[in-house]
């Protein structure tokens, strides 16, 4: 057991944990995050996704000790101004979930996905999010939310431009 | 050297029957300051549930706010909005003032759970009488404190006012006092079967504000923000973590435990009751090391089941145990299938197919998790169940107390398509925190959740059909023969229909059931029947059925639905026009009728002209009515003739559910029916060998991804304000697998018949 420092959104977090344990049980067990979920600890659902230097990142194959002291941006930092990130708003917008437990996967993916490049074509978008799993299939109404966010995020990117 | 503290956990788990326990010789096992107080602060108290009375299902704060108390969950589908939604109706409440709470046992009466989609078409009746009766009460006391007879009387959004001078008005906050204290008429069941009613007036459906429009999802921000409390979030005082340990052959059961080799792990102990076995830690990554880490020599077991490519001649060659003259949901049906074969054998023509069907794994987006908290007789348990009030009781037996002692709180999970592992976890957990005394939360490993769960039931379907000179036909003969979707039954209500039951000593049941379908195509001398065969293990069985999304209904109608389609081929006929020649049930003709418009569908026999393409394309239809609905699915799907991949690329689909209370919840839910059913059509079948599930994780068994869902699902509703609502959660769903395997015949010529459709049968025919 060590003692490790993590940046979740932001702020600066300590845990006490073994070098090996992914950094999924620090987030959601330690730091009682809601965003983050175990789905598989194999790296095979996303539903434990967190976004780290930028890209989306399985939290729960992650050891903890390799993220010490970098910014791990999480589902429930998103919003800590008070306003949804337009992903999130998107979600709501198109109602985008049925059990809500795989949406973490999506929505981080997403964010990371088109922080990067919000002009995606629909087989842009299923690539993107290709290796993603939603039991319930939302899949239609989530590809709705994601072109509504890409369209959102393209606009905003074109106001900064203008 | 041992803490007092550590003493007194070994006398007390010394004074737990048939116990074999194990504290770490040497450590830090720490105690956490707990008391059952502290835990139970945290939650509401609970309150009186007495059906008959108003207060129980309904109460209204000084502010003016509605709690309503539903006896069902929610599993992701947008039922406790809907609930909200008729409460609101009936209460004339603007529905933003309505919260619903959802399967605690403590605070909601035993409706049922989420069962045979009927959240809303059985579990609102209750609400809905008990918020028109709730009504009448404060309109009853609105004119006694107004001074004016109950029709001069208005009520907007929970005021009522003298309609002639509306600022003489009393609020129900106001009004409420300590209650309703107002009688129902109960008609005395518990579980789906509960009713109540009131001789208060309900609103007439066509005065409909609130049911009937797209009110928003309440659960929907909680979820996209972060803010739901899942069950896996909740964390009691003191709590240890526990993981289960599996065996690696099926039927085997540990012979003995090296306690020594987690000695390194901080804060592990092993607990060892007859033959389940799991450990626990202060930290849950210490749990799931110990785990894996614990040496467990296991007995000597012959591997119990056929290798995997003979299932289908096992299930051919086994006994009958039972068949559809037992009476269970479908009622007794005696059957005497003789005529129908001899009229078949004398006809001019005839047609006859098997169809086959795989194991399919619940697997849920998570595998199953409890939280348990046993103390001084009582016991507080966490689980996202589908039926909590049924896990009351199971768990209650399994811990030897009163079902009045044991609360079990729902909490949402990981979504649930029938009787998954939800319940698995809570057993452990409780079975666990009154071993070592103290709250337990067991999460399952993802190769529990595809490898040990209840499985949907496989089975073999024969078909045949008998034709004469003019292609009419002229017998229909339908037999399933599977395993039976009751080895493991519909609820938890006792030990023996969970894993950790049987392993300690709960002897499985012996319920039989499968099914035929009930369309009403009047096919003469028609005979359909089925029939099941003994569990493959009796015990403990990694491969153990139960209900699996719109019980055994994928599987008879993929095969009735695909069989329907091979007689219009053999004919020459239009697969929707052969349905609409037999059809009798106006409203199946109504939704095949429907579904052609939307499709576009242009009438000709299957397969379609041959194609030269590397891609071939095709379309299939499919019918399903049941749970009180009727729908009908029309695939358009594409096919790589290289990879013999199929991608369903658009479905549409006609949907009468009777009344519609919420058409956008209805429409998603529609839409997972589909993309769920996709799933189960081309991707999942449970891989096993003759020692055990090969299914550990989701490489071993793939589901749907982005890449195959549909470009495009159209769908249109048929709303029947005037009928009774009727259940979305599972008929599209059933539509599903036929529409593709006709679509992919369509398409190609070749007639799949086994699932799943993958793109390796497919080519294997191809060529």
């Amino acid at each position: 057991m060590a003692r490790i420092e993590l940046i979740v959104d932001g702020q600066k977090r300590t845990v006490d944990a073994d070098d090996d344990m992914p950094l999924l049980y620090a987030l959601r067990g330690d730091l009682a995050l809601k965003g983050p979920k175990f789905g598989c600890g194999l790296a095979q659902c996303g539903a434990c996704t967190v976004i780290l230097n930028g890209a989306a990142i399985r939290s729960c194959v992650t050891p903890v000790s390799t993220v010490a002291g970098k910014n791990i941006r999480t589902l429930d930092g998103l919003a800590a101004a008070g306003k949804p990130h337009p992903v999130q708003q998107a979600f709501l917008d198109e109602e985008a979930a049925q059990c809500g437990y795989c949406t973490n996967g999506w929505i981080m993916t997403t964010i990371a996905g088109l922080e990067r490049n919000p002009h995606v074509s629909d087989a842009d978008i299923r690539k993107m999010l290709a290796g993603l799993k939603c039991r319930c299939g939302s899949h239609m109404a989530m590809m709705r939310a994601v072109r509504r966010a890409a369209r959102m995020m393209a606009n905003s990117e074109q106001a900064h431009e203008d | 050297m041992k803490t007092s503290a550590q003493l007194d956990r070994r006398q007390f788990l010394k004074g737990s029957a048939g116990l074999v326990f194990a504290l770490r010789a040497a450590g830090t096992l720490a105690i956490l300051p707990f008391s059952a107080a502290e835990a139970q602060s945290r939650w509401p108290a609970p309150r009186k549930i007495a059906p008959a009375e108003l207060d129980t299902w309904l109460s209204v704060a000084s502010d003016g706010a509605v709690t309503a108390f539903f006896g069902k969950m929610d599993m992701g589908q947008g039922v406790d909005t809907a609930i909200a939604q008729v409460v609101a109706e009936e209460l004339a409440v603007d529905v933003g003032r309505v919260a619903v709470i959802m399967g605690d046992t403590g605070r909601t009466a035993n409706q049922g759970g989420a069962s045979g989609s009927s959240g809303c078409r059985l579990g609102a009746n209750p609400l809905r009488n008990a918020a028109a009766a709730a009504r009448q009460v404060f309109l009853a006391r609105a004119g006694e404190r107004l001074g004016a007879p109950v029709h001069a009387l208005s009520v907007v959004d929970g005021r009522v006012f003298v309609t002639a001078n509306p600022g003489r008005s009393q609020t129900y906050g106001e009004m409420i006092a300590d209650g309703f204290r107002t009688s129902l008429d109960w008609n005395g069941r518990y579980g789906n079967a509960l009713t109540v009613t009131t001789k208060a007036k309900l609103r007439d459906p066509k005065q409909y504000r609130i049911v009937g429009t797209s009110v928003a999802r309440k659960d929907i921000p909680g979820k996209v923000l972060a803010h739901t409390q899942f069950c896996h979030h909740v964390r009691l005082a003191g709590m240890l973590h526990g993981r289960t340990v599996r065996p690696p052959v099926a039927n085997a059961v540990p012979a003995a435990v090296d306690e020594q080799s987690i000695a390194s792990i901080p804060g592990s102990r092993v607990v060892w009751k007859k033959d389940f076995l799991a450990v626990v830690a202060e930290k849950e990554w210490h749990a799931i090391k110990a785990a894996r880490q614990l040496k467990v020599r296991w007995t000597e077991t012959k591997p119990p089941f056929p290798a995997m490519d003979a299932l289908y001649e096992h299930i051919r060659s086994a006994p009958v145990v039972a068949d559809n003259s037992v009476a269970n949901f479908g009622g007794h049906r005696d059957y005497d299938p003789q005529p129908t074969l001899d009229a078949i054998a004398a006809s001019a023509g005839s047609l006859a197919a098997d169809y086959e069907l795989p194991f399919q794994s619940h697997a849920r987006m998570a595998p199953s998790l409890g939280v348990a908290d046993v103390k001084d007789g009582r016991a507080l348990v966490f689980s996202d169940t589908q039926k909590p009030h049924y896990t009351r009781d199971g768990i209650a037996k399994i811990l030897g107390i009163e079902a009045d002692k044991v609360r079990v709180i729902w909490k949402p999970g990981p979504g649930s398509y029938g009787r998954s592992d939800a319940d698995e976890a809570a057993f452990e957990a409780a079975v666990l925190s009154q071993a070592v005394g103290r709250p337990v939360r067991v999460q399952w490993m993802r190769n529990e959740g595809h490898g040990w769960d209840p499985k949907a039931p496989p089975a073999v379907i024969s078909c045949k059909a008998g034709l004469d000179a003019d292609g009419d036909i002229t017998a229909w003969y339908f037999r399933a023969k599977g395993f039976s979707g009751w080895d493991v039954m519909y609820n938890a209500a006792n030990p023996r229909d969970t894993l950790i039951g049987e392993l300690l000593g709960f002897k499985k049941g012996n319920a039989q059931n499968f099914g035929v379908p009930g369309e009403s195509y009047a096919f003469p001398r028609a005979v359909k029947f089925w029939e099941t065969i003994p569990p493959l293990l009796e015990r403990a069985s990694p491969l153990r059925t139960s209900h699996m999304r719109a019980p055994q209904e994928p599987q008879i109608h993929f095969a009735h639905e695909s069989f329907v389609d091979e007689v219009a081929a053999k004919t020459g006929m239009d697969p929707i026009a052969l349905r609409l020649k037999y059809l009798t049930d106006p409203r199946e003709i109504a939704v095949l009728k429907a579904v052609a418009r939307l499709a576009g569908w242009q009438e000709r026999a299957s397969p379609g002209p041959k194609q030269t393409g590397a891609t071939l394309r095709g379309r299939g239809v499919s019918l399903n009515s049941g749970f009180g609905s009727y729908v009908a699915t029309v695939c358009d799907v594409e096919v790589d003739r290289a990879t013999g991949r199929i991608w369903a690329r658009r479905f549409y689909v006609a949907h009468d559910c009777g009344l519609i209370i919420n058409p956008r919840s209805l429409q998603a839910t529609i839409e997972g029916n589909i993309v769920q059913g996709i799933s189960r059509t081309l991707f999942e079948e449970v891989p096993f060998d003759r020692k055990n599930v090969r299914a550990v994780d989701w490489v071993t068994y793939p589901i749907v991804e982005i890449g195959d869902a549909p470009e495009r699902i159209d769908i249109k509703t048929i709303d029947r304000p005037e009928m009774p609502a009727g259940g979305a959660g599972e008929p599209a769903h059933v539509t599903v697998p036929a529409a593709i395997a006709n679509a992919v015949f369509d398409a190609t010529g070749v007639r799949l018949r086994r699932l799943p459709l993958t793109a390796q049968r497919l080519k294997a025919q191809l060529a």
